[in-house]
This record gives C-alpha cells, sequence and structure tokens, in this order.
C-alpha cells in the first residue's frame, strides 16, 4: 500500500494557524504513506494535476487530502482521483479547515487536532476498499395518482414528452374539484371552459392510460421497479358500447342526491358524473340501484331501454397489475366537513351553505332555474375549518380569502341590489393579481367585516339567519340578519392521501399534509427515491400553484427517466453471510424494509437502501456492516483520533451526522466562533450507525466522553433514527452507571445546521463536566466496558428469541 | 384628544406580569373577536373582550382600569371558541389579580344589605368574595 498525502495551505486559512511543516513530518512517519506534499491550493487545478501526476510517478493507490470541509471540495478531489486511475472511495478528506484553523486559534492545539484529523484520515483509508457505482436501468413509465388538475398536468407534461403514464382516479370521471367551480380567481376564467381541453387531451392522448373509477390496491418495489395493482371498481355499464345517450338515466326510477353538485340537485342510480365528464361514460351507483342490492329480476329498466345492450348487472372489479419506474402522488384535499363546525349550523339551517355549494349554484345558473334561490343579504364567514385550534386544523387553507372574495363580486354582478359582507380574520390577497382583485371587490361595494363571526342563529319562521360578530377595528358587536350564509371551508388532507402515504411509506408533516423532502430545494421530492408528492396532498395550494407542481414533479420524474440508467449510492449496508445466521432481529430495525431474509440469511435491497446504518446496532453476531463506514474502520479512526493523548488530557469524540451536525461544526468554522478543542469529529451519514458496542470501543481506546449529533427528526434524512440513537445512548449510559461511570459521559442531542449555539452549547458543557466535576476513568473499568461490549450486549434480546 | 401612546419597558413588564399570573401568551392572540361576539355579558363592558386582549398584548396599563374586567362572569364562552386556544378568561382573572395584589378591594360584606346577605346563597357570597377581593 501507498498512501499519498496532501496537506492544504489553503492561502494561509490553514497555514496561519496549523504548523504544516509539524503536520507533514507526523504524516510521513505513519504506516502506508507513500508520499506527503503540502500545497498552496490543493483545489486549485494545479493541486489536482498533482494528484493525477503522483499517483503515476510515486505510484500511489489511496489518497488523503487535508484541506477545507469534504462537504466543500469532496467532489472535486474525487474527480481528481478518479482521472488518476484511482477508485474515488479509495479517498479520505481531514477537514483542518473548517473544523480546525477556523475554529481553534491556539496555534498548538491547532496543529496537534489537525496532526490527529489527517491521522485519522489515514487510518481510515487503509481500509477503503474500491466501490463501484450501482448503475441500473430504468423505463419510462409513470405512474400518476390523482386525476384533478395537478394530477392532469403532469400527466400531460409526462405523456407529451414520451413518457407512458399510467393516470389512476378514484372518481367516475377525471377533473378533481377544479370541475366542480364556477369561476376561477382573480381573472374569472370560466373553470369548466379552460379545464375541459385538459380533460379532453388526457382522453385522447396515446401515451396516457386512463383509469377512472379505480384505486391503488397495492403498491410494492423502488425505484425503477414498482408493482402497482389497481382496483377498477365495478361500473356495471361496458366502456366500449356506452354511447352516453342518457336513456337509461331518464328512466331510472331511483333519485339521489348529487354529489357533483353538493348534494343540491338529485341524480338517478345510473348517471353520468357531470355534463362534461372524461371518459364520458355512464354508470351506476351499487350504493343505491335497486337491482344489485336486491338482486334478482327486480327493475332492470336500464338494462331494458339500453340500445347498445351496454347494462351489465354481472361486473365484478377488475384487478390490473403493471409495472411502472416512477410515481407521482396527486392526490389532492378534502373540503373541512362543515358539520364539525357546529356553531354555524350547517346541515342543520336550511340557508347555510358551503362556498362549493355556491360556486354549484352559479355554475348552473346559466342553464335552467338555479339549484337554491339566493337572496338579497349575504354573508360569507372565512376560516370554516382553517386557523382554528378548537376543530384542531390550524394552517391557513390559503384560498378562501381570495374564493370568497370571487363568489362575492359573481353574486353582486348577478344582483347590484345584493349587500355582501365577508366575515374574515386576515384577509390574505399574497398571490399575483390578488390585492387588485381585493381591491376591486371593494370598489365593487362588497363589505369586507375584520372578525371572525362567532355565533349563528336561524329565525324558525323566516329561516333567516342571525349574525353575531364583533368588527374588531371599530369594537362594535354587530348584529344582523341575513337570507343565505356561506361557509368558506378550509382545505383539509383527504383521506385517500393517508390510504396512499401509507402503502408507499410517504412522511406526513404535523398538519396531515404529505412531507416534501426539503421544504425549499426539493418541494415535490419525497425522502423514497422515485415517488414525487404535489398539488394539494402537500398542503393547500391554488390551481396556478397547482398546475406549476404538476409540471415540477413531471420534470423531476422524467430527470430520472431520461438517462435510461440510474447510479445507485455504493455506500449501502451489507451482511457477512458466514456471521449471520437468519435470526431476523435487523428487519424491523430498518425503518425502509431494505433487509429480507433469503436461504436464512440476511439480505439488503442494494437500491432501496439509504446507508443510514441504523440496522447494525441490531445484529448480535456483528454480521452487518456499512460501506465506506465499516466497524473496522471506525475503530481505526477512534484509536487514530486518541493516539496522541496524553496523560491528564481529556478527548471528546463527536459522531457528527452528515446532513446536519458535520454541516453545523463547519458553520461554527465558518463563523469564527470557538469550542474546546478537546475535540475530534468523526464524520458518519448518521449517529444511528454508532452502536453500543463502538461506544465502549471508544472508552475502551481511551475516549473521556461521547456526544452523538443527529438532524433534528423533522429534518433528518432518515426516519426513526433519533429514537435508534436515543435507544442505543440509554443502553451505554446504563452499562457506565453499572460500573460506576457517570451516564452522563455520553450525549445525544438532536441539531438543526442554522443553531450554531446548539452545538456549542452541547459540546462545552459535556467538556466541561468531564474536565471539572468528573474524574477519570481508571485503565480497568475501560477494560471491563470493553469485556461487557463483547459478551453481554445481547444477552436479552437473544433469550428473547429463544423464548 | 387622541394621546400618543409611549411603549416602554414598563409594557414588557406588563405583558410578563399577565402571562406569568395566567399561565398563558396573551400576545398569541391574532384580534379575531370571536371572544366578543361570544360574550353574553358584552354589553355591560366598557370595551370588548379582544379589546382587552389587545391592551393585554400591548402592556397597557389602561386595561387595568377598565370595567370589562370585573363584569367578566368567567363563562368560559370566550375559552372554549378562542381559535389560537387562548384561556381568555384566566387572561382576565390575572388583570383581577394584578389590581387585586395591590390590596384594593372591590367589595365590602358591609355594603350588601343585612335582608339580602340573610337570602343571597352562601356560594354567590363566597365567589363574589373570590373575585373582588385580594
Amino acid at each position: 500500500m501507498r498512501i499519498g498525502v496532501y496537506i492544504c495551505h489553503c492561502g494561509g486559512n490553514i497555514s496561519d494557524v496549523v504548523d504544516v511543516k509539524k503536520v507533514v513530518e507526523s504524516v510521513r512517519e505513519q504506516d502506508g504513506v507513500g508520499f506527503v506534499r503540502d500545497v498552496e491550493h490543493m483545489c486549485s487545478e494545479e493541486g489536482q494535476k498533482y494528484i493525477i501526476d503522483d499517483v503515476k510517478e510515486q505510484n500511489l493507490d489511496h489518497i488523503v487530502v487535508a484541506s477545507c470541509s469534504p462537504l466543500f471540495h469532496e467532489k472535486t478531489f474525487m474527480k481528481a482521483v478518479e482521472k488518476a486511475g484511482l477508485n474515488a472511495y479509495n479517498f479520505e478528506m481531514a477537514n483542518i479547515r473548517e473544523q480546525c484553523s477556523w475554529c481553534h486559534f491556539s496555534k498548538g492545539a491547532a496543529t496537534l487536532k489537525a496532526i490527529d484529523l489527517v491521522n485519522m484520515a489515514i487510518a481510515k483509508v487503509r481500509l477503503d476498499s474500491p466501490l463501484e457505482r450501482n448503475k441500473l436501468p430504468i423505463g419510462r413509465k409513470v405512474l400518476v395518482i390523482g386525476g384533478g388538475i395537478t394530477g392532469i398536468q403532469a400527466s400531460l407534461d409526462l405523456a407529451d414528452s414520451g413518457f407512458e403514464v399510467f393516470l389512476v382516479e378514484k372518481e367516475p370521471a377525471i377533473g378533481g374539484k377544479m370541475a366542480k367551480l364556477s369561476k376561477t380567481f382573480p381573472t374569472e376564467d370560466c373553470a369548466t371552459c379552460i379545464i375541459g381541453p385538459k380533460l379532453a387531451d388526457v382522453a385522447e392522448h396515446p401515451n396516457i392510460h386512463l383509469f377512472a373509477y379505480s384505486e391503488i390496491e397495492d403498491i410494492t418495489g423502488y425505484l425503477g421497479n414498482f408493482e402497482v395493482t389497481v382496483k377498477k371498481k365495478p361500473r356495471y355499464v361496458d366502456m366500449e358500447k356506452c354511447v352516453a345517450c342518457g336513456i337509461c338515466a331518464d328512466k331510472c326510477p331511483v333519485k339521489v342526491p348529487d354529489e357533483f353538485n353538493e348534494g343540491l340537485s338529485m341524480r338517478k342510480a345510473i348517471y353520468i358524473q357531470n355534463p362534461v365528464a372524461v371518459p364520458r361514460k355512464y354508470l351506476i351507483d351499487e350504493k343505491n340501484c335497486k337491482r344489485l342490492l336486491q338482486g334478482g329480476k327486480i327493475c332492470g329498466i336500464c338494462e331494458k331501454l339500453c340500445t347498445q345492450g351496454a347494462v351489465n348487472f354481472d361486473e365484478k372489479p377488475e384487478y390490473l397489475k403493471f409495472r411502472v419506474d416512477t410515481i407521482i402522488t396527486a392526490t389532492g384535499y378534502e373540503l373541512f366537513d362543515a358539520e364539525k363546525k357546529k356553531v354555524y349550523g350547517y346541515g342543520k339551517y336550511t340557508n347555510v351553505l358551503t362556498a362549493l355549494q355556491l360556486e354549484r349554484i352559479i355554475a348552473t345558473g346559466s342553464s335552467g332555474p338555479p339549484l337554491r334561490p339566493i337572496g338579497k343579504r349575504i354573508a360569507f364567514i372565512q376560516c370554516v375549518g382553517s386557523r382554528d385550534e378548537q376543530i384542531g386544523r390550524e394552517n391557513c387553507s390559503r384560498i378562501c380569502c381570495m374564493y370568497a372574495t370571487k363568489l362575492a363580486q359573481l353574486l353582486k354582478r348577478l344582483d347590484s341590489s345584493r349587500d355582501i359582507y365577508i366575515f374574515y380574520t386576515d384577509l390574505r390577497a399574497y398571490g399575483k393579481g390578488f390585492e387588485e382583485y381585493y381591491k376591486r371587490a371593494q370598489n365593487a361595494g362588497i363589505k369586507f367585516i375584520r372578525g371572525r363571526v362567532a355565533e349563528l342563529r336561524e329565525e324558525p319562521l323566516t329561516r333567516k339567519l342571525i349574525l353575531t360578530s364583533e368588527d374588531t377595528l371599530s369594537r362594535k358587536i354587530i348584529k344582523s340578519e341575513f337570507d343565505q350564509v356561506i361557509l368558506s371551508t378550509g382545505i383539509v388532507p383527504a383521506v385517500s392521501s393517508e390510504k396512499i402515504a401509507d402503502i408507499l411509506k410517504l412522511a406526513r408533516s404535523a398538519d396531515g399534509f404529505l412531507q416534501e423532502a426539503h421544504p425549499k430545494f426539493r418541494p415535490v421530492d419525497t425522502l423514497v427515491d422515485g415517488i414525487f408528492i404535489a398539488g394539494c396532498a402537500q398542503g393547500p395550494k391554488d390551481i396556478p400553484d397547482s398546475v406549476a407542481q404538476g409540471s415540477a414533479s413531471a420534470s423531476r420524474a422524467i430527470r430520472l427517466m431520461n438517462k435510461g440508467i440510474f447510479e445507485v449510492e455504493p455506500i449501502v449496508a451489507f451482511v457477512n453471510e458466514d456471521l449471520c445466521d437468519g435470526c431476523e432481529l435487523c428487519i424491523n430495525n430498518c425503518p425502509i424494509k431494505a433487509i429480507s431474509i433469503l436461504d436464512d440469511k440476511a439480505k439488503i435491497n442494494e437500491i432501496i437502501c439509504k446507508g443510514c446504518g441504523m440496522c447494525i446496532a441490531s445484529c448480535p453476531k456483528d454480521a452487518l456492516d456499512l460501506r465506506y463506514y465499516t466497524n473496522k474502520q471506525l475503530e481505526k479512526q477512534i484509536e487514530a483520533a486518541l493516539k496522541t493523548k496524553e496523560k491528564g488530557d481529556i478527548r471528546i469524540l463527536i459522531f457528527a451526522d452528515n446532513t446536519c451536525t458535520y454541516r453545523l461544526a463547519d458553520n461554527i468554522g465558518t463563523a469564527r466562533l470557538s469550542y474546546p478543542t478537546e475535540t475530534r469529529i468523526i464524520r458518519v451519514p448518521s449517529g444511528s450507525r454508532i452502536t453500543p458496542k463502538l461506544m465502549l470501543y471508544a472508552f475502551k481506546a481511551g475516549a473521556d466522553g461521547i456526544f452523538i449529533g443527529e438532524c433534528d427528526s423533522r429534518a433528518s434524512p432518515f426516519t426513526g433514527s433519533v429514537e435508534k440513537i436515543r435507544e442505543n445512548v440509554n443502553r451505554v449510559k446504563g452499562i457506565l452507571e453499572q460500573e460506576g461511570i457517570s451516564g452522563e459521559r455520553v450525549r445525544f442531542s438532536e441539531l438543526l445546521a442554522s443553531l450554531l449555539t446548539d452545538f456549542y452549547k452541547n459540546v462545552t458543557e459535556i467538556v466541561k463536566l468531564i474536565k471539572k466535576d468528573l474524574e477519570p476513568i481508571p485503565d480497568e473499568k475501560r477494560e471491563k466496558l470493553w469485556e461487557i461490549a463483547q459478551k453481554e450486549l445481547f444477552l436479552e434480546k437473544v433469550s428473547d428469541k429463544d423464548d | 384628544m387622541t394621546e400618543k401612546f409611549l411603549i416602554t419597558d414598563k409594557n414588557e413588564k406588563l405583558i410578563e406580569k399577565i402571562n406569568e399570573i395566567s399561565g398563558e401568551v396573551v400576545t398569541l392572540c391574532e384580534q379575531c373577536g370571536t371572544c366578543s361576539g361570544s360574550c353574553p355579558v358584552v354589553e355591560d363592558m366598557d370595551i370588548t373582550p379582544s379589546n382587552m386582549m389587545r391592551l393585554a398584548e400591548l402592556g397597557d396599563e389602561e386595561v387595568l382600569e377598565t370595567k370589562t374586567i370585573w363584569v367578566c362572569a368567567s363563562c368560559f364562552t370566550c375559552t372554549t371558541r378562542c381559535p389560537r386556544g387562548i384561556d381568555v378568561a384566566k387572561v382576565g382573572e390575572a388583570l383581577r389579580q394584578i389590581k387585586l395584589r395591590k390590596a384594593v378591594d372591590r367589595m365590602d360584606i358591609k355594603d350588601i344589605p343585612e335582608d339580602e346577605r340573610n337570602i343571597l346563597p352562601q356560594l354567590a357570597i363566597v365567589a363574589a368574595f373570590r373575585k373582588f377581593t385580594g
């Protein structure tokens, strides 16, 4: 083995504090080091060229670069290493800038730490083995769940780009909530007129397979290989034969409230969802059809009348299976159930309507008599089911202010003698053209009253409504009579979204909506590779935002599929089959279910595995390990970190997760803040990688304390890691206490990369505690801990299993 | 006449005190007015409950001199309806406590005529003393 080591001066950023010469001298003596060079700017073209030339001339096989943070230049150097003909993973970095020269101001201590950091990298690189990014083929098929405007946009973008789309919609027709609207704010385009062409495009597109009136039964697999099972619910009308003439519905004797008109009108048991439905085919509602409920030869009028012979009472659900490469979840939203806000009497008072009911009244107004007569005095109540802790919905629904402003104007335009009041808490006109639209409403004489309506009572005789609210601006208590009161109901997560989230193992945020991978930079990605979210499934949105997300999710999916291959990170867990006895303890310790048992041995699915290392601690046989962060490598790093410790010194090991804590430590350096020099940071993908055994090994090797940092559970890319670390840490605390050593020597904290003081506080506290309050750990106790680690860690678990 | 309202450290101190005694965070109030519209005794108040909350949010001492805090019947309608989950009645109680802790009692047993004293339920008298005396 011939390791090449490069020490960067970073134009004084490092060399002003760290004595680079000393570091070079110390490194030369290390086993396996064949060549050392110090360079002014390692990241420059010249610096990278050194690596390429030296590998040839000096016959090097492994490379260590001691310079800035790997988060900054790891990729740069990995490329250089590859250009030099070595494997990119036979390379390590020592972070002697952000985590040394920038945060420690004493030259002596900083130089000592720099020497340790470089030696730690050398210790690790010695055990690095070449890793290959697995290249797998990926096809061009996408499943889009949800045929609302978001799903439609995503489907059309994908289909137009030449991808094959499977669009699944649970309702009999596509179009979602938008198809029900009268006009759209703030431009007042007719909703049906602008969505109509899109519906037709979906129906006719050669690249779209539309499954209306169908539900997702199950999805298994992973990026590039999802197995989808779709249940096609029986329509009892043959889609091929039905010509949508409507004779059947004319004569059907069963009348039920029409969902499309929000219960304001009646439809038949055989029906078409709406006059412009896509697909334009009738279906029978099995919950209400007499024949389907009672069987035998009852009724059957539709069957007799249908000239096409399309009615088929014997139709059964059909289960279809197909394979897709990526999935877009556009499962939309539901409106808050207004009956739950009892004080407004919806469902009890005839003249209390929801805004969507009013949409239907206005939308159908031009064709025939109105679904409901609308009077002269109208009040809108805002924030029904939004911003209200009493009903458990804290979020703002974003669309209600503007749709109420729109409906009020439409009503006023239909009859200018109407008095229209909007009772609001805060008026949010944040979008393009919204403020101007609000002004237009005020100009039209719509009255905006700033107050949340406290009470609503119905006059029993006249059915008029008495409304009580404070006008918080004038501090007057308003008590007034209205003909109709419209509830501006908010957006809540759809029940069907929850079901899909469970099937796809997607995270949900505290408000119940689906959680994006990153709130700023990955708004339509999820933490599951190949699965995207868009539209109101992710949170309340208006139409343009939903459409934008539909397009965004399509483009993110295309990005994965377009190359025809995708690369899988090689840093994944692996099984040492000689040690594995197939005990299955690891299986439930992987939150994404990447482990299975095959022929009595654990097997890792390398495509799913995210490489957090959480499973390792669960293996009683030490058969699990993580590539690039193996147990042996971490042990060697720990030893190297403690090598220069002298009698009377203390050393705290910090295991920093790559996503938050390591970055946080970098940020402290960048901010030129300082923390105690007794610390040595070891970078890991997740704190859950550090097993109790490794912690005890650290104590054996001479560590005086351990701090594990992990992303705050909301920001962590690894579900369940925080709980796992807590479990591991408590385990070790227990063992320490049992041996008469303070459990405070092990510390764990959830961190966010932005909160510099949290890191600083944790680190200084543990250093101070160990330095001032605790006696050094005697050597024989250190050995005892290691004995326990080797023998006793799994006693309970293994015996549990035997029972 | 509108005097200018000077915001100083004193305001901050009063807010802290109200929060401490009530156990609530008055600055959470979003001024929606639900409490005022729900209050069954608002007509006997000089300012509305939401106005009381606003003055408390500002740490305005004027709130301690209002009739409102004494008229409040502690029926808790405001508390059960507040969309921000604030216990508005508790805030009212805290405001009364601030006054009462200065040993300014608002009632004396002698003020109740003898004959009425005999008819009134004891519970009502105890409750009144609990509310109006420090």
